[in-house]
């Protein structure tokens, strides 16, 4: 099934909802790995916003890139109860580790505040990181 | 064969629980998956036969079912962590399975609704008004109160909105309650629709817990029946803080940016798609099926002090020995919290300074522990309780640049409605720096001779404190909402506690 194919089932699937944007904008974030400016276009015909108004819903929301990145993305925990066990330390080495193989971004809290340093893969959660197992875990992704 | 029992809350699973699990069914154990008791330190925590032991992982199996473990606490509902609470909302956490609606039955589950239906609509307002039940999410505003102005309003149709976006960090009560016992915060949005005449309601989880939403997916659609005609549907947030507000909350369900919208008009007058709204946090709505049973209201109302009734469940987190949730009658102090119930710090290392209330509240100091869980004792101490965040930090932490994050975090996650948030965190975060750096000195402009006002010798740092000071008034005044509104709290407190922390 081609891009525009797809975008239109998804579009059709929530067409029923009340604010539909969001649901749609999730789900083509996860089928097409972005919400690109043909997607905007598409999506905003179909439920008779402007391109405009859609592109300002994506660009607000951190879940929504305009690009697809086909890296491993590894989520780290940069907030206060993670700083409070040592987060900060580790980011050196951690990015180090990540090089550009690996995206490392910043995330303000995954609720595993007495366990962090935490962080996030796809969905799945680790706690508790050290340094070494930060890296084994950035070397893994 | 006896049967282990081990958490799937995300906490336990991101430690390793469902390794342990499966070495546990491996070695021909049935093994049953339950809510988290909220002892997060001995997490993955085996059950068997009420016995606890943890933190365990796949290695300790073996010695765990020959009974050569060393990682015994005994009886869990024993543990002096879990016998010193007092927990409504929390009374099912580690003792049921979370999607069982047997278990749920079981324990008491669904007698508030049927009780409310019972009841009518007016009275179920006036025990939730009688309970003293404030909201949980920060505000502290009385729920019922809340709810009788929608009931009062008119309007097409009704919504009950879940404010699940819990973004703030060292708080996690509302996700474990969603992953430990999604049927009470159902019961709760199926009650509160009742007493206002609700036909619609949506759960707005932040994207951060993926758990959390697969659990009350799986939730709703087992007991959809039993809350009908109520429609309840969750609602995926996509990233962004500032959702937590309730206005630009509304504005993402939408499908709009997430901005702040101005009050008036309230969202009880005016929410949802324009109508009348009930905005409550995950702990508010999960309270009310307690509150609904028959006496709940009154032995809520006979906890806690002053006008913080009921119970709190407050999350201990940060650099704590003994972190978790932690369910008590308002009342305690910060000490108690901290040293006795946990343990000081992890790292060892003396307390510094305690967090209470997420990025937005202010820093305690050891000298001000004594002050006791409650809405107007924290407000009177320039804090604020929050969503019952407690996060702790040893001496290592350098409180000029929490300050500074404090600033910094506002900036990224500010939504850029109006101006004191969105241009004074970023002008906060350079006057921290300029501070920690000792002032600066006249930039080419200030020194033109037309420029007869400006400070032709630089800025020191008493200046740019003052200066500090100065723009924090602003924000805390003059923003729409808490972000900008409350960033001041944590930058204010760290700079009158620590100022030698911005040297």
């Amino acid at each position: 099934m081609n891009h525009e194919a797809r975008l239109a089932e998804i579009i059709a699937e929530h067409s029923s909802r009340e604010g539909p944007l969001l649901p749609i904008l999730h789900d083509v974030q996860h089928a097409f790995g972005c919400v690109d400016a043909e997607a905007e276009a598409q999506i905003a015909q179909a439920l008779n916003l402007s391109r405009a108004e859609v592109h300002g819903v994506v660009s607000f929301y951190p879940d929504f890139t305009p690009a697809a990145d086909p890296r491993a993305v590894i989520q780290l925990c940069r907030a206060e109860a993670c700083k409070a066990r040592g987060v900060e330390a580790l980011i050196d080495t951690a990015e180090a580790a990540a090089g550009e193989r690996v995206r490392l971004t910043a995330v303000y809290c995954l609720g595993l505040c007495s366990a962090g340093p935490a962080a996030r893969i796809g969905d799945r959660l680790y706690a508790r990181l050290d340094e070494a197992a930060l890296v084994k875990l950035v070397q893994s992704a | 064969m006896s049967i282990v029992r081990i958490s799937d809350d995300a906490l336990a699973l991101a430690c390793g629980a469902d390794e342990v699990a499966a070495a546990f069914a491996a070695a021909g154990c049935v093994v049953e998956r339950t809510s988290s008791w909220g002892m997060q330190w001995l997490e993955p925590l085996v059950e068997i036969d009420g016995v606890g032991f943890g933190p365990a992982t796949s290695d300790d199996v073996a010695a765990i079912l020959a009974g050569a473990s060393d990682l015994g606490i005994g009886p869990i509902a024993d543990h002096p962590f879990i016998a010193r609470q007092q927990r409504l909302t929390f009374a099912r956490a580690g003792r049921s399975r979370p999607l069982s609606l047997e278990d749920y039955a079981a324990t008491g589950g669904w007698a508030g609704l049927n009780r409310a239906r019972s009841l009518g609509p007016a009275k179920v307002i006036a025990e939730v008004i009688q309970s003293g039940l404030r909201g949980r999410g920060g505000a502290g505003f009385p729920a019922g109160i809340k709810w009788k102005t929608v009931a009062d309003a008119t309007g097409d149709r009704k919504y009950i909105v879940c404010n699940a976006d819990e973004g703030d960090s060292a708080t996690f009560a509302d996700r474990m309650l969603m992953e430990g016992d999604p049927f009470q915060l159902i019961e709760g949005m199926a009650i509160a629709a009742y007493a206002v005449g609700a036909q619609i309601g949506y759960i707005y989880v932040r994207s951060e817990y993926p758990h959390a939403i697969a659990k009350l997916n799986s939730a709703l659609a087992l007991a959809e029946s039993l809350i009908s005609p109520f429609k309840l549907e969750v609602r995926v947030g996509a990233g962004a803080y500032v959702c937590g507000e309730e206005t630009s909350l509304l504005n993402s369900l939408e499908g709009k940016r997430g901005e702040v919208r101005a009050k008036p008009p309230l969202p009880a007058i005016k929410g949802l798609f324009g109508q009348p709204t009930v905005v409550n946090n995950v702990l508010t709505l999960a309270a009310v099926p307690h509150i609904l049973t028959e006496g709940g209201a009154s032995l809520y109302d006979s906890l806690g002090i002053a006008r913080s009734k009921g119970t709190m469940p407050i999350q201990l987190a940060g650099n704590i020995k003994y972190g978790g949730l932690f369910e008590t009658a308002f009342g305690v102090t910060l000490k108690q919290l901290v040293e006795e119930i946990g343990g000081g710090t992890a790292s060892g290392r003396p307390v510094k300074a305690v967090q209470v209330g997420g990025p937005l509240g202010a820093y305690l100091a050891p000298h001000q522990f004594d002050i006791a869980f409650d809405y107007e004792a924290y407000g009177a101490a320039d804090a604020l309780i929050g969503h019952g965040g407690v996060c702790v930090f040893d001496d290592s932490a350098d409180m000029g640049l929490m300050a500074r994050f404090a600033m910094e975090f506002c900036a990224v996650e500010s939504c850029g409605k109006c101006t004191p948030c969105r241009i004074g965190s970023t002008r906060g975060v350079e006057l921290i720096d300029r501070i920690r750096a000792g002032g600066r000195a006249a930039d080419a402009v200030e020194v033109l001779p037309q420029m007869h006002n400006t400070a032709k010798a630089g800025r020191s740092r008493a200046d740019d404190i003052v200066l500090l000071e100065d723009l924090c008034e602003t924000m805390k005044f003059g923003s729409l909402c808490a972000l900008g509104g409350f960033t001041p709290y944590p930058v204010l407190s760290a700079l009158k506690h620590w100022p030698e922390d911005f040297e």
